[in-house]
């Protein structure tokens, strides 16, 4: 989030609220009871109160997992604060469990001394049974590490909204919104957003949203009148400094959707989005469905494969061909890449990257198919392939990808994950005029016409479309002459052509942006280099060590193919190179090669994204060495 | 669209590349390519709006020998390709050529699918009954026992009807015909190019080399009237050199039944009168094969609908409402924002 220098917090705001630089909070519970739609209220109440933040979504594969069990808990995480907040936070400050599953679950991402506030109305027999609990950890001494704070919400919802004929069930789903006025109380935020919110959705249900208007409130006023255990009197965190302008939240989905609708718009082209469902990509498929009037045409495809088989018909057409899947879809998608290279068509292909292999582990995070997207087709296939780094970056990522995909004629990958996709944050909304349009020129002139000569710059063929008279021509998937494309078994063609396919992806190096130093100077001791999603943590990370005198530097990749021509000599200015990545060393390999330097990998698939502390040790470790 | 001047009547040879055609001598499609090249100068299309898109096999090197737009995709997925072309310039016509593994095996999902959604195509499946261009293996339209490098033996699979497919996919638009037929393959062509819709052509074509023949038991000249029934809506369901062959609904039973008009009583009044938008007859006659049954040539069914792009435009325009004007800046700021002061 851009920012601008502190300036002092004024200390009058609270009296007996404990004053923060910032928080994490941890908000579980079932899959049903509307864990993400807490957190992302809270997300947008925090927001507007001034604080910089970064949200965590992370809930299982099941759509209503069986309630109660430790399978089926859904969690929402986020850290929020008047400092730079570039991840979701390490450890957490407070747990709020709405069942015994999500205490146990989520203890483990509690700080010591942390706060815990549980329902205690759900703690039954039945629910300590399920979440596997011999013995009620309220009452043990399990919890004694922690600050716990125990409320029946589920009794406390009832009575709240019990002048609506909501039904015991319907009454019980208002606990969330109490849930999130206790803990709007906890950190003084607004509640008005999430009233406003809750009057809009439900305006055809206004008991409905009177009921949950009455939880929120209910829980909120149980924080400003009764005395909260641990002598708490709540907390405040002062705002963050951030440069003015208009803001909203986004998540990784929404910003690369309006990046593709943006970037396709600058180059004058219409859209047309061809995918199929697949977690964690499918919102942008959904996303992009209710933009029609930006004259994106979306298709939900039988599957992957033609899916990515209509991006490539739609960009032969004149269109702009997107395709969107996550590891698994792309895998299958290979084979059509390679047409969209041989026949050099510009195409953009999303990989909302997830743990794998195979089915993997759907709605949990990793950055393991980079590989894949540079090397995952059969013979000599080389494309674009750039990464975003944060949910906001999705959206200059998108723009920059069609960029290139039209000015080179090439397909392109860009990488994101389950992460980035779901994470929100704060954006200070950008004004499209801003941006440089490069309006695509179809090719109409027949005279001298061959639909591969290239341009001797870009190397890229002439885009030449259907119903443009006297440009007739046939291209296809077998390989072909290197100025008519009739198909060509000639050796010295062939080698020409894979040559200049390469050249062509090569050289488009040069119109890329220089690589810089995130953080640090370009030259020291250690490199820190990551790409994608962990660009977070390990900017916090190297910031943090700086601060303490260490010799440390962060260098991040948008680039991932082609590199930067200028990564090279900046590597070279460093001792040591450490890349921190979710998966088990995939850029670290490629450095090595590419470069010939020693650099080390710090590996972590757990399906969570890495913690500011586990890269702070890394570098430690390296240092001390 | 500008038109200054009319366009000149293209001929037949206006349509054929510069390319020479790698078929094997004598193969099925030349023919095909042939009466395509004729029906499109009848027809009078334009060269630059008509796009042919293929997949796999012999039948997929189509594209080269038609002096249009062409795109030799990948195997199988060719109507996954004219369906993205469709989306992107719905005003262009796209003619999809594939062959029987091409459409039938490894493309079988995206056959089900572009029928279905009824994309405004036409899909041409050249049908020898055999994987040509890897040598001769046996295709899922292979007859069972059928003997080839990868079963010696003979097949042991069933082999799928073209036909019945498509009407089980939800075709609007299904019909038949011979390579040879020269006057009829291009009536058929036109048929299909007049459909809005996805319009299906089963192709039976010869393979000279490792299929040799395999359809003389209804197409050789001198057994061809008895064993073949040409479809023609509106028209009694006549056929045999004696044009005294009918087909009727076996009384008390809902199959059909091949008669012998001026024999047992039965006059032409009894013969089925060919009704194209029946869907329950078009089955039947999908199904009919020798020696019981003629096999049915021309267009079994014709029932138009919305094709898929109509449903896209339609959308695209309900979408499009005026105050909505497509402003991007607008589309970034839709929600929840706030604004920071200084």
């Amino acid at each position: 989030m851009p920012r601008q220098e502190p300036v002092k917090q004024d200390p009058g705001l609270s009296h007996q609220r404990q004053e923060l630089g910032s928080a994490v909070v941890r908000f579980a519970g079932d899959s049903g009871d509307g864990i993400q739609l807490a957190g992302s209220q809270f997300t947008q109440s925090t927001a507007m109160s001034g604080n910089d933040l970064a949200t965590f979504p992370d809930f299982p594969a099941e759509i209503r997992a069986p309630a109660g069990t430790t399978f089926g808990v859904s969690a929402f995480q986020i850290n929020f604060g008047a400092e730079i907040i570039m991840t979701s936070g390490d450890d957490c400050d407070m747990v709020v469990a709405m069942n015994p599953a999500a205490l146990k679950v989520e203890l483990r991402e509690l700080k010591i001394g942390g706060l815990i506030i549980v329902d205690t109305g759900t703690f039954t027999e039945r629910n300590l049974h399920k979440a596997h609990y011999d013995d009620n950890p309220l009452e043990g001494d399990t919890l004694a590490p922690y600050r716990v704070i125990k409320l029946d919400m589920s009794a406390m919802t009832l009575e709240a909204v019990k002048s609506f004929d909501l039904g015991k069930k319907g009454a019980l789903r208002c606990k969330n919104m109490w849930a999130l006025g206790y803990v709007y109380w906890m950190y003084d935020r607004d509640r008005q957003p999430t009233i406003d919110w809750l009057n809009e959705k439900f305006s055809n249900l206004p008991d409905v949203a009177a009921a949950n208007i009455a939880a929120l409130n209910a829980g909120h006023a149980l924080g400003e009148t009764a005395e909260t255990p641990h002598d708490l009197h709540g907390f405040s965190i002062g705002k963050s400094n951030i440069i003015p302008g208009e803001y909203r939240t986004v998540t990784g989905a929404e910003a690369l959707t309006w990046g593709l609708v943006v970037g396709a718009n600058l180059v004058g082209l219409k859209m047309t989005f061809c995918s199929y469902p697949i977690t964690p990509a499918t919102s942008i498929l959904h996303y992009l469905s209710n933009l029609m009037e930006y004259d994106v045409v979306t298709f939900q495809a039988e599957d992957e494969i033609a899916a990515i088989c209509a991006a490539i018909g739609a960009s032969y057409a004149g269109s702009l061909g997107v395709t969107s899947s996550s590891g698994p879809g792309i895998a299958l998608k290979g084979e059509a890449m390679g047409l969209a290279i041989s026949t050099e068509l510009p195409l953009i292909i999303i990989n909302s990257q997830r743990a794998g292999p195979s089915t993997g582990m759907p709605t949990k995070t990793e950055q393991s198919d980079l590989f894949q997207a540079v090397f995952g087709r059969n013979a000599d296939s080389p494309l674009v392939v750039l990464a975003s780094r944060s949910p906001s970056d999705c959206f200059e990522v998108a723009i920059e990808a069609i960029r290139l995909a039209t000015k080179y004629m090439t397909p392109v990958i860009l990488l994101t994950d389950g992460y980035i996709g779901n994470a929100a944050e704060p954006w200070l909304i950008p004004d499209v005029n801003d941006y440089e349009k490069n309006p695509v020129t179809f090719r109409t002139d027949p005279e001298g016409f061959k639909p591969f000569i290239r341009d001797q710059l870009t190397l890229a063929r002439p885009w030449a479309i259907p119903g443009t008279v006297g440009l007739e021509h046939r291209i296809g998937g077998l390989e072909k002459d290197s100025e008519t494309g009739h198909i060509s078994y000639d050796p010295k063609n062939h080698q020409r052509m894979t040559n200049v396919r390469t050249a062509k992806i090569n050289g488009l190096a040069d119109d890329l942006l220089a690589q810089t130093v995130e953080v640090g100077p370009e030259e020291g001791q250690l490199a820190v280099i990551g790409w994608g999603s962990t660009y977070g943590p390990i900017n916090r990370a190297v910031s943090a060590l700086r601060e303490e005198g260490l010799n440390v530097s962060h260098i991040h990749l948008r680039h991932i193919w082609p590199m930067p021509k200028n990564l090279g000599q900046i590597l070279s200015g460093f001792k040591q190179w450490l890349v921190p990545e979710m998966n088990n060393g995939q850029l670290v390999t490629l450095l090595r090669a590419q470069y010939l330097v020693d650099a080390q990998g710090l590996n972590k698939v757990s399906g969570q994204p890495f913690k500011i502390a586990e890269i702070e040790a890394a570098i430690r470790d390296r240092l001390e060495k | 669209m500008n038109v200054v001047t009319p366009p000149e009547k293209l001929e037949p040879k206006d349509f054929a590349t510069d390319q020479e055609v790698r078929w094997c001598p004598g193969c099925g499609d030349y023919a095909i390519l042939k009466a395509m090249q004729r029906t499109l100068a009848d027809i009078g299309v334009k060269k630059e709006n008509t796009v042919f898109v293929s997949g796999i096999g012999c039948a997929a090197r189509f594209p080269y020998y038609m002096a249009t737009y062409g795109f030799h995709t990948i195997h199988g997925r060719a109507p996954a390709v004219g369906t993205g072309i469709k989306l992107a310039n719905p005003d262009l016509d796209v003619w999809i050529v594939s062959g029987d593994g091409d459409a039938l095996s490894i493309g079988g999902n995206h056959l089900l699918h572009v029928l279905r959604r009824n994309v405004n195509v036409q899909l041409l499946l050249f049908n020898n009954e055999i994987y040509g261009l890897t040598k001769g293996q046996y295709s899922p339209t292979s007859r069972a026992g059928t003997r080839s490098p990868s079963t010696p033996l003979g097949s042991i699979e069933n082999p799928v009807s073209a036909a019945a497919f498509a009407l089980g996919a939800g075709a609007r638009f299904v019909a038949r015909s011979v390579d040879t037929m020269q006057a009829h393959l291009p009536y058929v062509f036109r048929r299909a190019y007049e459909h809005n819709g996805t319009s299906f052509v089963e192709i039976f074509q010869n393979c000279i080399v490792y299929n040799d023949g395999v359809f003389s038991q209804f197409t050789d000249k001198a057994i061809a009237d008895d064993n073949e029934i040409i479809l023609e809506h509106g028209k009694p369901l006549i056929f045999g050199k004696e044009k005294n062959q009918g087909l009727r609904v076996k009384i008390g039973l809902f199959e059909l039944e091949v008669v012998t008009i001026g024999k047992d009583g039965i006059t032409e009044a009894d013969i089925l009168i060919h009704d194209e938008t029946n869907r329950a007859l078009a089955n039947m006659l999908a199904f009919m094969e020798p020696p019981l049954f003629p096999v049915a040539i021309g267009v079994l069914y014709c029932r138009p609908t919305t094709s898929y792009e109509d449903g896209v435009r339609e959308h695209m325009n309900e979408a499009r409402h005026p105050d909505s004007g497509g402003d991007l800046n607008a589309l970034l700021r839709r929600g929840h924002t706030w604004t920071i002061t200084d």
